[in-house]
């Protein structure tokens, strides 16, 4: 089977980063940490790649992350109270070059759009990222920046609910470039106690209308959580649970000890 | 070049008008969005949920709502004021029009829970009306400030039946109520309606929301016409916080000749600050920085304390069919006091924005007829107006 990654000359270094975990029969770890949040966030994001994340996600602060649970806002708030704004983090990381996996950054759709489509994809290229999230962006409206972001190799990440048709999946999968983000749960981003069984089903139909990575994300926190899914999907996004260690003071090692713990936790699935 | 006649129609299937609109919202809650068009356009074609509404607006929401002559205020200034007098609707304002509809929606629709955002508590008083009305379970979320500020209208939510919740996050206004809203609604929008109160968010909320407003216009018309025989105003005025009350009246006139002018506070003048922006499920213009945050809107009218502004209106002054102009709160205060004073109605904060600009504009206006939006009474404004005034 062919996707429509296949048909394009444009950079994939994420989708074959994910693909060849998946080929080798491992499961996909990636992280989410709160770009420009304390002064250590690029050590952070320097440890978490040396413990065993296959690509992290780095989040761009906004004002109003209404996809986000409480965990994520209060990052956003702190780290935009610091001074973090688009600029400053994507500065920070076109000085980091020798982070060794490939970053996603997440944001919403107005930290693009006001920036403009184009000189925000040329900024994320510019910077060493490989792929983008913006959550606000569904299907319908995703048109103009999937040109802008495949002009400049960029892969724009879709996510794929489930709420949808398994006809939407399909569309979904077949447009997302990079991974399919299948949220886990009809809700925000935040640690739940128990996974929801939404979660091994959503992948599970994305896995089969899709041959791409389908990694699952949202109410994902824990290694046991994200092994129990990875059962069915090629691994796993955690963001709350990471960002909350940040929160914590945790530091470089402390996320560093987390993510090892993550790790094998897929290791064994 | 857009003519009249092209203002105020259908937005385009993909919720567009002009460069503005659309459906900006997490791939979760589309399909909850996709319903509600569907559901909304068979429903507005259908004469019997239009029987029910019409009958509902008229037997519970006292509708319709009066045409009022201002004789002492129309001599001080020299302007022909007429008021639409939407104070006088059950609940204190023209809120009830949009509620009304789309609890009706709920009903149809299979649902058996609300959930809304509310800044000065006017919309929040009435989706919390109309849950009760119908048996329906209902959440508002209210940011802390403005809880502070409109105690009150807490108590009438709370009275009603309805649960209040704070919105912690942010500015703690109702930028941020929206914000918990939708996230709310996110988790459980296979059973729960999201009441958004304005002509904002994601399509088809700002259509949908702008045909059940549409009523005072249409009303207005009819009535101006008796009333100037044959004539219509010079100009059509309200105040714009995400702009529901004006577009309704608007809506109205648009293929007139009467200049429609849409009056923001100056600490919350989206479309003055022309910059278009992307939140709360829409493209419209925006108060934000120069990175694209948000930024918390000013004024002295919990109800207009929005960064944003419907994505119509930002369509209308793109094209020039409706003008924008902003008043300061202080003006704001003289206009509340003069209605009060000259025609016996205390007016919300929200309407004195309009007369403010009125009051202003004196001498431009002279001699012309201008039909004001007057959307609700000001009783939930004196405890903040006596600490102002005394």
């Amino acid at each position: 089977m062919t996707t429509a990654a296949d048909d394009e000359s444009t950079s994939n270094v994420l989708e074959a980063a994910l693909l060849d975990v998946k080929n080798r029969g491992g499961k996909c770890f990636v992280p989410y940490l709160t770009g420009g949040l304390g002064d250590d966030w690029l050590d952070i994001v320097r440890a978490v790649a040396a413990a065993g994340a296959d690509a992290i996600e780095i989040g761009i602060p906004f004002s109003d992350p209404v996809m986000d649970g409480t965990t994520i806002q209060k990052a956003n708030d702190l780290a935009l109270e610091q001074g973090a704004t688009p600029h400053s983090v994507l500065s920070e990381l076109r000085s980091a070059p020798d982070i060794g996996v490939p970053l996603v950054v997440m944001t919403y759709a107005n930290i693009a759009f006001r920036m403009g489509y184009k000189r925000f994809a040329a900024s994320l290229k510019a910077s060493g990222v490989s792929g983008c999230i913006l959550p606000d962006l569904p299907l319908e409206e995703v048109d103009e920046w999937a040109e802008a972001s495949a002009a400049e190799g960029v892969e724009a990440v879709l996510l794929a609910a489930p709420t949808a048709s398994t006809e939407r999946l399909r569309r979904i999968s077949e447009r997302s470039r990079g991974f399919v983000y299948g949220v886990g749960l009809a809700g925000i981003t935040g640690v739940r106690d128990k996974l929801a069984e939404s979660a091994k089903v959503v992948a599970s139909r994305l896995k089969s209308v899709t041959s791409k990575p389908v990694l699952v994300g949202v109410g994902v926190g824990t290694p046991e959580q994200a092994g129990d899914v990875s059962a069915v999907s090629d691994g796993v996004v955690v963001g709350s649970a990471m960002v909350a260690l940040m929160l914590e003071g945790a530091g470089p090692g402390g996320l560093a000890d987390s993510v090892a713990k993550f790790r094998a936790a897929l290791d064994q699935t | 070049m857009t003519t009249v006649n092209d203002a105020l129609r259908e937005p385009t299937a993909d919720g567009r008008f002009g460069q503005f609109g659309g459906m900006f919202v997490p791939e979760t809650i589309v399909p909850a969005c996709q319903e509600l068009d569907r559901e909304f356009r068979s429903a507005w074609a259908d004469p019997g949920f239009r029987s029910e509404l019409n009958q509902l607006l008229l037997s519970y929401a006292g509708r319709p709502s009066p045409l009022t002559r201002c004789q002492r205020l129309s001599e001080e200034l020299g302007v022909r004021i007429l008021l639409k007098r939407e104070d006088l609707n059950h609940t204190g304002s023209h809120k009830i029009n949009n509620v009304l509809g789309q609890a009706l929606l709920t009903q149809r629709m299979g649902k058996t829970s609300i959930v809304a955002e509310t800044g000065a508590g006017q919309h929040g008083v009435a989706t919390a009306t109309a849950a009760s009305l119908f048996g329906m379970n209902c959440i508002v979320y209210m940011g802390t400030v403005d809880m502070a500020r409109q105690e009150l209208n807490v108590f009438r939510m709370r009275l009603l039946g309805a649960e209040v919740r704070e919105a912690k996050s942010g500015s703690r206004t109702l930028k941020d109520a929206v914000n918990e809203a939708m996230r709310h609604w996110v988790a459980v929008a296979d059973t729960t309606h999201y009441c958004l109160g304005s002509v904002m968010g994601p399509h088809p909320y700002p259509w949908m929301v702008r045909e059940f407003q549409r009523i005072i216009g249409d009303e207005a018309r009819a009535q101006c016409e008796e009333m100037l025989n044959g004539a219509m105003p010079d100009v059509v005025t309200a105040a714009v916080g995400g702009g529901s009350n004006a577009i309704g009246i608007f809506a109205g006139f648009a293929d007139t000749d009467a200049e429609l002018v849409g009056v923001e506070p100056a600490g919350g003048a989206a479309i003055g600050r022309q910059v278009p922006g992307i939140v709360h499920g829409s493209c419209s213009y925006l108060m934000q920085d120069e990175w694209g945050q948000v930024l918390e809107a000013e004024s002295i009218s919990a109800g207009l304390d929005y960064p944003g502004v419907g994505p119509e209106h930002s369509y209308l002054a793109s094209i020039g069919r409706a003008r924008y102009v902003s008043v300061s709160d202080d003006e704001v205060v003289e206009a509340f006091i003069l209605l009060s004073r000259t025609e016996g109605i205390i007016p919300a904060l929200e309407c004195a924005h309009a007369l403010a600009w009125v009051v202003r504009s004196k001498s431009e206006l002279a001699g012309k007829t201008v039909l004001l939006n007057l959307s609700g009474r000001g009783d939930k404004d004196v405890d903040q107006m006596m600490e102002i005034i005394s």
